[in-house]
């Protein structure tokens, strides 16, 4: 399971409501969430935005409330993996329960830079950056959240184990 | 090794004799709730767990809170599918606008979450519960869709702070000051995946309000949930509302703590978070000239009875300044009846305030009082994100019922305790 794009760089404490501003939940359409993803601090972000690209941010990314349509909104972006040195927690666990791969590696956050070209590799946890030719390593996922990313999210991956069982 | 109060109320819901930090447990859920932003979600996704029905229709609470009463078209939509939704399933705990409250205030009110509960919420401030001594954290939709339809929750055990207060609060200082003034030391990120336990001698000065207040703002400082022993107050105050007999835990005297911060109470100042983050604090004594547009006094952090009351014993005989705006959110019908009885709307609509129905709106840049771009709101809610409470460009100072009634009056950020020096 593999990630590749360029990236949107971003700071410390990246909070929900910035992400996918309050004023837009009136919806749960995913195209309609994703239109105004970022808005409040880069408003070009969703016009640059193409599949693959990958976020990469400081402390604490995702911190407030606890919407999925947060993650929603990145995922429907386009965007195939966010990278930070840490998140808030609410926030990991929805990425991963939607299907959306999230790394905490602190040495890729000090190795990235906006626009540069990453690929990642999810079972190794192998982050490259090809523009500067870096290799940092991140935790990989255990093989269960791969199955689980794979499938889609959470609501996929209990259906697909309970058929197995 | 001792545990603390959270990790026993988890192991015990996971049905182990103990749990370690870091341990992955499936724990068994007491109540699952959600409202008009995140259950709609929640509902789109439960038909895909492949169960018929909710795992206990008495223990699902929805709330539609937030956008309600309906704000536009789409809001009405999202309201609908709760009703309907609730209606499929037989909902006990269903809520409509009229029954509505604000869902933190609510669910303690009704009875709905009692000492040593364990709860999830499809909304961060979920953590509110804590207050009860029951362990209560905020999740999303799809997890509140799995809470619905299987009754469990996986979680991480979490490490804890310990906050050991001694002393008591000063005159017109309340839970708010303290949980900013934490918030303030520690960070938005000083709790993070980390439970904070409130203990010490000074638990027993805090007010049920106050603790509601404080454990309402832990998810702030990024923690998984906050949490007071079941002392005497908590103990009143559940005889009260819950008809179940509260399931006491306490923290081992071995217990381990990654952290332990003393806090005296009686130090404590009115502190106000500047924006655009909740630590971004001051003490009132520290902010300077700051002109304001707006006051809210309201919502699930301070929304309460004695929120009002301290508001309007500020507020009284005077008059908001003449280019500000004060809006009152009683956070329950409850609460209402019992403001409008105890004359407290006759003190705010005097005062020249809108007092409004229960809901989430403004908070959250919603609806009911949405900044213009450039403008200041002092509030009582818990958050002052970049466009939080509407233009990218506005402002929110968070801060107390006392401080925000004292700012309504000056039309600046104010302290209530020199607004009282002066009549």
């Amino acid at each position: 399971m593999q990630a590749r794009g360029s990236v949107f760089r971003y700071g410390d404490n990246v909070d929900t409501d910035v992400i996918i501003p309050a004023r837009y939940l009136n919806t749960s359409n995913h195209k309609e969430l994703a239109m105004h993803c970022m808005e409040d601090i880069d408003s070009e972000f969703i016009k640059q935005v193409k599949q693959g690209d990958i976020i990469v941010a400081d402390k604490n990314f995702g911190c407030g409330s606890s919407r999925e349509h947060a993650p929603i909104a990145i995922k429907e972006s386009g965007v195939s993996c966010v990278i930070a040195r840490t998140f808030a927690r609410i926030f990991y666990r929805n990425s991963l329960n939607i299907g959306l791969p999230i790394l905490e590696c602190e040495e890729a956050c000090d190795g990235i830079k906006a626009g540069d070209v990453v690929s990642v590799d999810f079972s190794t946890g192998i982050i490259t950056n090809e523009t500067s030719g870096k290799k940092f390593q991140s935790e990989p996922f255990p093989s269960f959240m791969q199955a689980l990313i794979q499938a889609g999210g959470l609501a996929p991956y209990m259906v697909e184990k309970g058929k197995q069982a | 090794m001792g545990m603390t109060m959270t990790q026993k109320i988890l192991a015990h819901h996971a049905k182990l004799d103990s749990v370690r930090v870091g341990q992955l447990i499936m724990a068994d859920l007491d109540m699952v709730l959600g409202n008009d932003i995140t259950a709609p979600v929640a509902i789109n996704e439960f038909p895909k767990f492949g169960k018929k029905t909710v795992f206990d229709k008495d223990k699902v609470a929805l709330v539609p809170d937030h956008f309600s009463p309906n704000k536009d078209i789409k809001a009405a939509e999202q309201c609908k599918a709760l009703r309907t939704f609730a209606s499929e399933h037989s909902i006990t705990n269903y809520f409509d606008v009229g029954q509505m409250g604000i869902e933190h205030a609510l669910l303690p009110e009704k009875g709905l979450v009692g000492a040593g509960d364990l709860v999830i919420g499809a909304d961060s401030h979920t953590c509110t519960y804590g207050a009860l001594g029951a362990f209560s954290t905020g999740v999303g939709s799809t997890d509140m869709a799995c809470g619905m339809a299987s009754g469990q929750a996986w979680f991480k055990v979490p490490s804890a702070i310990r906050f050991n207060l001694t002393g008591s609060l000063n005159t017109h200082v309340s839970g708010k000051d303290l949980i900013l003034h934490i918030i303030g030391m520690i960070g938005v990120d000083g709790a993070l995946y980390q439970s904070m336990e409130f203990r010490g001698p000074g638990v027993a000065s805090l007010s049920i309000d106050d603790r509601f207040t404080v454990a309402n703002m832990a998810i702030e400082a990024g923690a998984k949930n906050g949490i007071f022993p079941v002392d005497d107050i908590a103990l009143a105050y559940l005889d009260e509302h819950c008809p179940r007999k509260p399931v006491i835990y306490e923290a081992d005297e071995d217990a381990e703590y990654e952290r332990v911060i003393d806090i005296d109470l009686s130090k404590v100042k009115s502190t106000v978070s500047f924006p655009h983050l909740p630590s971004n604090t001051r003490t009132i004594d520290e902010v300077g000239e700051i002109k304001i547009d707006q006051v809210v006094i309201g919502s699930c952090t301070n929304g309460r009875i004695s929120d009002l009351r301290e508001a309007a014993a500020i507020l009284k005989g005077h008059k908001v300044a003449p280019w500000a705006r004060c809006l009152i959110f009683p956070a329950t019908q409850k609460i209402w009846k019992q403001a409008m009885n105890e004359g407290l709307f006759d003190i705010f609509v005097d005062s020249g305030c809108a007092v409004s129905t229960p809901t989430c709106g403004p908070c959250l840049g919603g609806h009911m009082g949405i900044l213009a771009e450039g403008e200041r709101a002092v509030s009582t809610t818990n958050r002052n994100f970049v466009g939080r409470m509407g233009h990218v460009k506005s402002e929110v100072y968070l801060a107390s019922p006392a401080v925000a009634a004292a700012s309504a009056i000056k039309g600046y950020l104010a302290d209530p305790a020199k607004l009282q020096e002066e009549r």
